[in-house]
């Protein structure tokens, strides 16, 4: 395994609304190797988002701010960064690419101008050997004829091609983490094969980390080493991508897998679909979060909210049942709940 | 088995008119639809998938006359629906329901609940005044899992999944027959989409519903469906049984569909099939068949003489010059 690369713990995220405190993200922890892909996933709103955003340090102050928690990058605190600081770091050794492909491109310039943008200001090379970098870019990603493609307007390529364009816009400078939110989730499936393969392939070419951010659990199968499971603001489950497909222990891990249709299911198999909706970040449960929602919840749950535990290594849950006092007082044994997955 | 079919589409086309230039003239058609046929049988969901841009949708609202056909035929009943005089129209729409995607942009915000899901049913004569009409909305809230309380709420005062029932009761009103399900599950979350699924497939049981199912997920489409269409930039290029398309897919476009979706299972090694290109528009449409600049298996053929839907295996039917 290599060495850690960035490390968030405890992150807390709130914003102050009209309406009441927000609280987005709400005790966040995970890591990520270097190297290595890590998969975050959770529904809207869980705020999978903001967390990546937290990373960047791009929360827009007020409403929103970063109230508790570290976020150590290659040794170093991001959270106590100045300013200029942390623009140095932004597009350089951490970028990010966003879900929406039209909106996260500025339509009045070439996508030539706005990829050698970045090179410019953080290579320091002249426009250009930078439009030559760009052109160079665009061919690794994959589109046709770069030489020309790279005076055109975003509006001139399809949602793919857009998507490909702000992937090299995010290499552009060799980052050494790139954060990919909900990067497939408005291009078509076979378009999203396309990029995946694409972002698989060059990761292992530049050697990056990936923090992979999805709601879709065929994505996170397919490309991450570890996962963290997001509900309500709160990580409520870290492990290897296949102890948490095969060995899931959080209730809402479980509860999620049963619920989604799957290819490989036989037909006339009825969905195990979770009771109730997802709760209003305005006015979240007490306690645990998913209790509401939970098969297993007892009165604990309603009352006292659970930690994060260890459990195996490399397996972090935050559900009552592993606590080892209070794990008696649930009806059902540890060995049952993982029963419950087939 | 002729009586046995409810819906029957023959040759259906629906074209886009284009304008340019500065009279705005029509300078070519978007063929959205281009000629598709395929029959429902009573009772049965069948499903028609493909990426965006397909025609999925079109064909969808065309068949319901919210848009009208270029050409084509709809046999409903036995009654070409789309000869039918506007009046006589209407009487017989009321057969056939029709659910949205956005559970946001689909219900009238400034419409309560009540009058979203009873308003069909005043046109329609079917209830005489307000009292009776609350009493049926209250029933059919209930049957779709909302609290008949609620019915004077507005559509801002609930969740997406909620508000995603609010169109089903609506579609159920009248009694169709027939509801069309236009991508009913893509904007909802993953652990709501399950919900509003089995609820379909409940409701599809208790009033005998048959459903044209709509969507770009293969795996929900799997999950629903008795039958599945595929449909490429305007044309149905294979249909089968649920089980004979998903184990045995014939053309290569369903083949490479079906390879590209991502499975939650992280123990699972396939080969997957990566298309080049994207889909080309509908604008101009590739000559002969129309995913032969996408394919590996192209022949001279592929490019000049389109293919034609035709059964190869009793009731699979598939669109390709590889299949001769």
């Amino acid at each position: 395994m290599g060495k850690i690369l960035l490390q968030v713990k405890g992150l807390k995220t709130y914003f102050y609304t009209d309406d009441g405190v927000v609280k987005a993200v709400d005790g966040v922890d995970f890591t990520i190797r270097k190297g290595e892909t890590l998969g975050m996933v959770g529904e809207s709103g869980c705020g999978k988002s903001v967390s990546a955003l937290s990373i960047l340090r791009l929360i827009q102050e007020p409403p929103g701010k970063i109230i508790d928690g570290e976020i150590w990058f290659k040794g170093e605190d991001l959270l106590k960064k100045s300013p200029e600081q942390m623009r140095k770091i932004r597009g350089n050794d951490i970028s990010m690419i966003f879900q929406e492909p039209m909106t996260s491109l500025n339509p009045v310039y070439t996508i030539g101008e706005q990829i050698s943008e970045a090179i410019i200001l953080h290579q320091k090379l002249d426009k250009e050997k930078a439009l030559k970098k760009t052109v160079e870019m665009l061919r690794l990603v994959g589109i046709p004829t770069p030489e020309t493609r790279v005076h055109e307007y975003p509006h001139e390529l399809s949602g793919g091609q857009r998507q490909r364009a702000m992937i090299a816009m995010a290499l552009s400078c060799n980052p050494d983490l790139l954060i990919a939110d909900e990067p497939t989730t408005a291009l078509d499936v076979t378009i999203q094969a396309q990029i995946l393969e694409l972002i698989k392939k060059l990761k292992d070419e530049i050697g990056m980390s990936v923090l992979m951010i999805t709601h879709d659990l065929g994505v996170i199968a397919e490309v991450s080493d570890n996962v963290v499971v997001v509900y309500a603001g709160k990580a409520v489950e870290y492990a290897d991508v296949v102890s948490i497909f095969k060995n899931p222990r959080h209730p809402y891990t479980m509860a999620l897998q049963n619920s989604i249709p799957r290819l490989t299911d036989k037909q006339g198999k009825k969905l195990d679909a979770i009771q109730g909706g997802i709760p209003d970040p305005l006015a979240l449960p007490s306690g645990c979060k998913f209790h509401p929602r939970c098969k297993f919840a007892i009165d604990l749950c309603k009352k006292e909210e659970p930690e994060l535990e260890k459990i195996e290594d490399n397996h972090i849950v935050r559900c009552w049942i592993y606590n080892k006092d209070k794990a008696k007082e649930f009806k059902v044994k540890q060995e049952v709940v993982s029963i419950t997955q087939e | 088995m002729e009586n046995n079919i409810l819906l029957k589409v023959k040759n259906l086309r629906k074209y886009f008119p284009v304008r340019g230039g500065i009279f705005s003239k029509i300078i070519g058609y978007v063929q959205a639809v281009d000629g598709i046929s395929f029959d429902i049988k009573k009772g049965e969901t069948l499903g028609l998938v493909g990426e965006s841009g397909c025609g999925k949708t079109t064909t969808g609202r065309t068949i319901i006359r919210l848009l009208e056909p270029t050409a084509g035929e709809v046999d409903f009943e036995g009654e070409n629906f789309f000869k039918l005089s506007k009046e006589k129209l209407r009487k017989v729409r009321r057969n056939i329901q029709i659910i949205f995607q956005d559970p946001f942009g689909s219900l009238n915000p400034r419409m309560t609940v009540g009058d979203i899901v009873g308003e069909s049913l005043l046109i329609h004569n079917i209830v005489k005044n307000n009292k009776e009409k609350e009493e049926i909305v209250k029933d059919l809230l209930e049957t779709v899992g909302l609290n008949a309380g609620h019915i004077r709420r507005y559509p801002h005062e609930f969740s997406g999944g909620q508000r995603q029932r609010i169109g089903i009761a609506r579609a159920l009103a009248l009694r169709p027959k027939l509801v069309i399900c236009d991508e009913p599950v893509s904007a909802l979350d993953v652990s709501i989409q399950a919900q509003v699924i089995n609820l379909l497939e409940e409701l599809q049981e208790k009033f005998h519903l048959t459903y044209l199912f709509i969507a770009h997920d293969l795996s929900v489409v799997k999950h629903i469906s008795n039958r599945v269409a595929v449909m490429y930039l305007g044309k149905i290029v294979e249909l089968a049984s649920t089980y004979e398309l998903y184990e045995n897919p014939q053309h290569p476009y369903t083949k490479a569909l079906l390879s590209a979706v991502p499975i939650p299972d992280p123990t699972l090694k396939r080969q997957r099939i990566v298309l080049d290109g994207d889909v080309p528009s509908p604008f101009k449409p590739p000559t002969g068949c129309r995913f032969h600049p996408r394919c590996k298996y192209i022949k001279p053929i592929c490019r000049q003489e389109e293919p034609k839907l035709i059964d190869i295996n009793g009731g699979h039917y598939v669109a390709c010059h590889l299949e001769r």
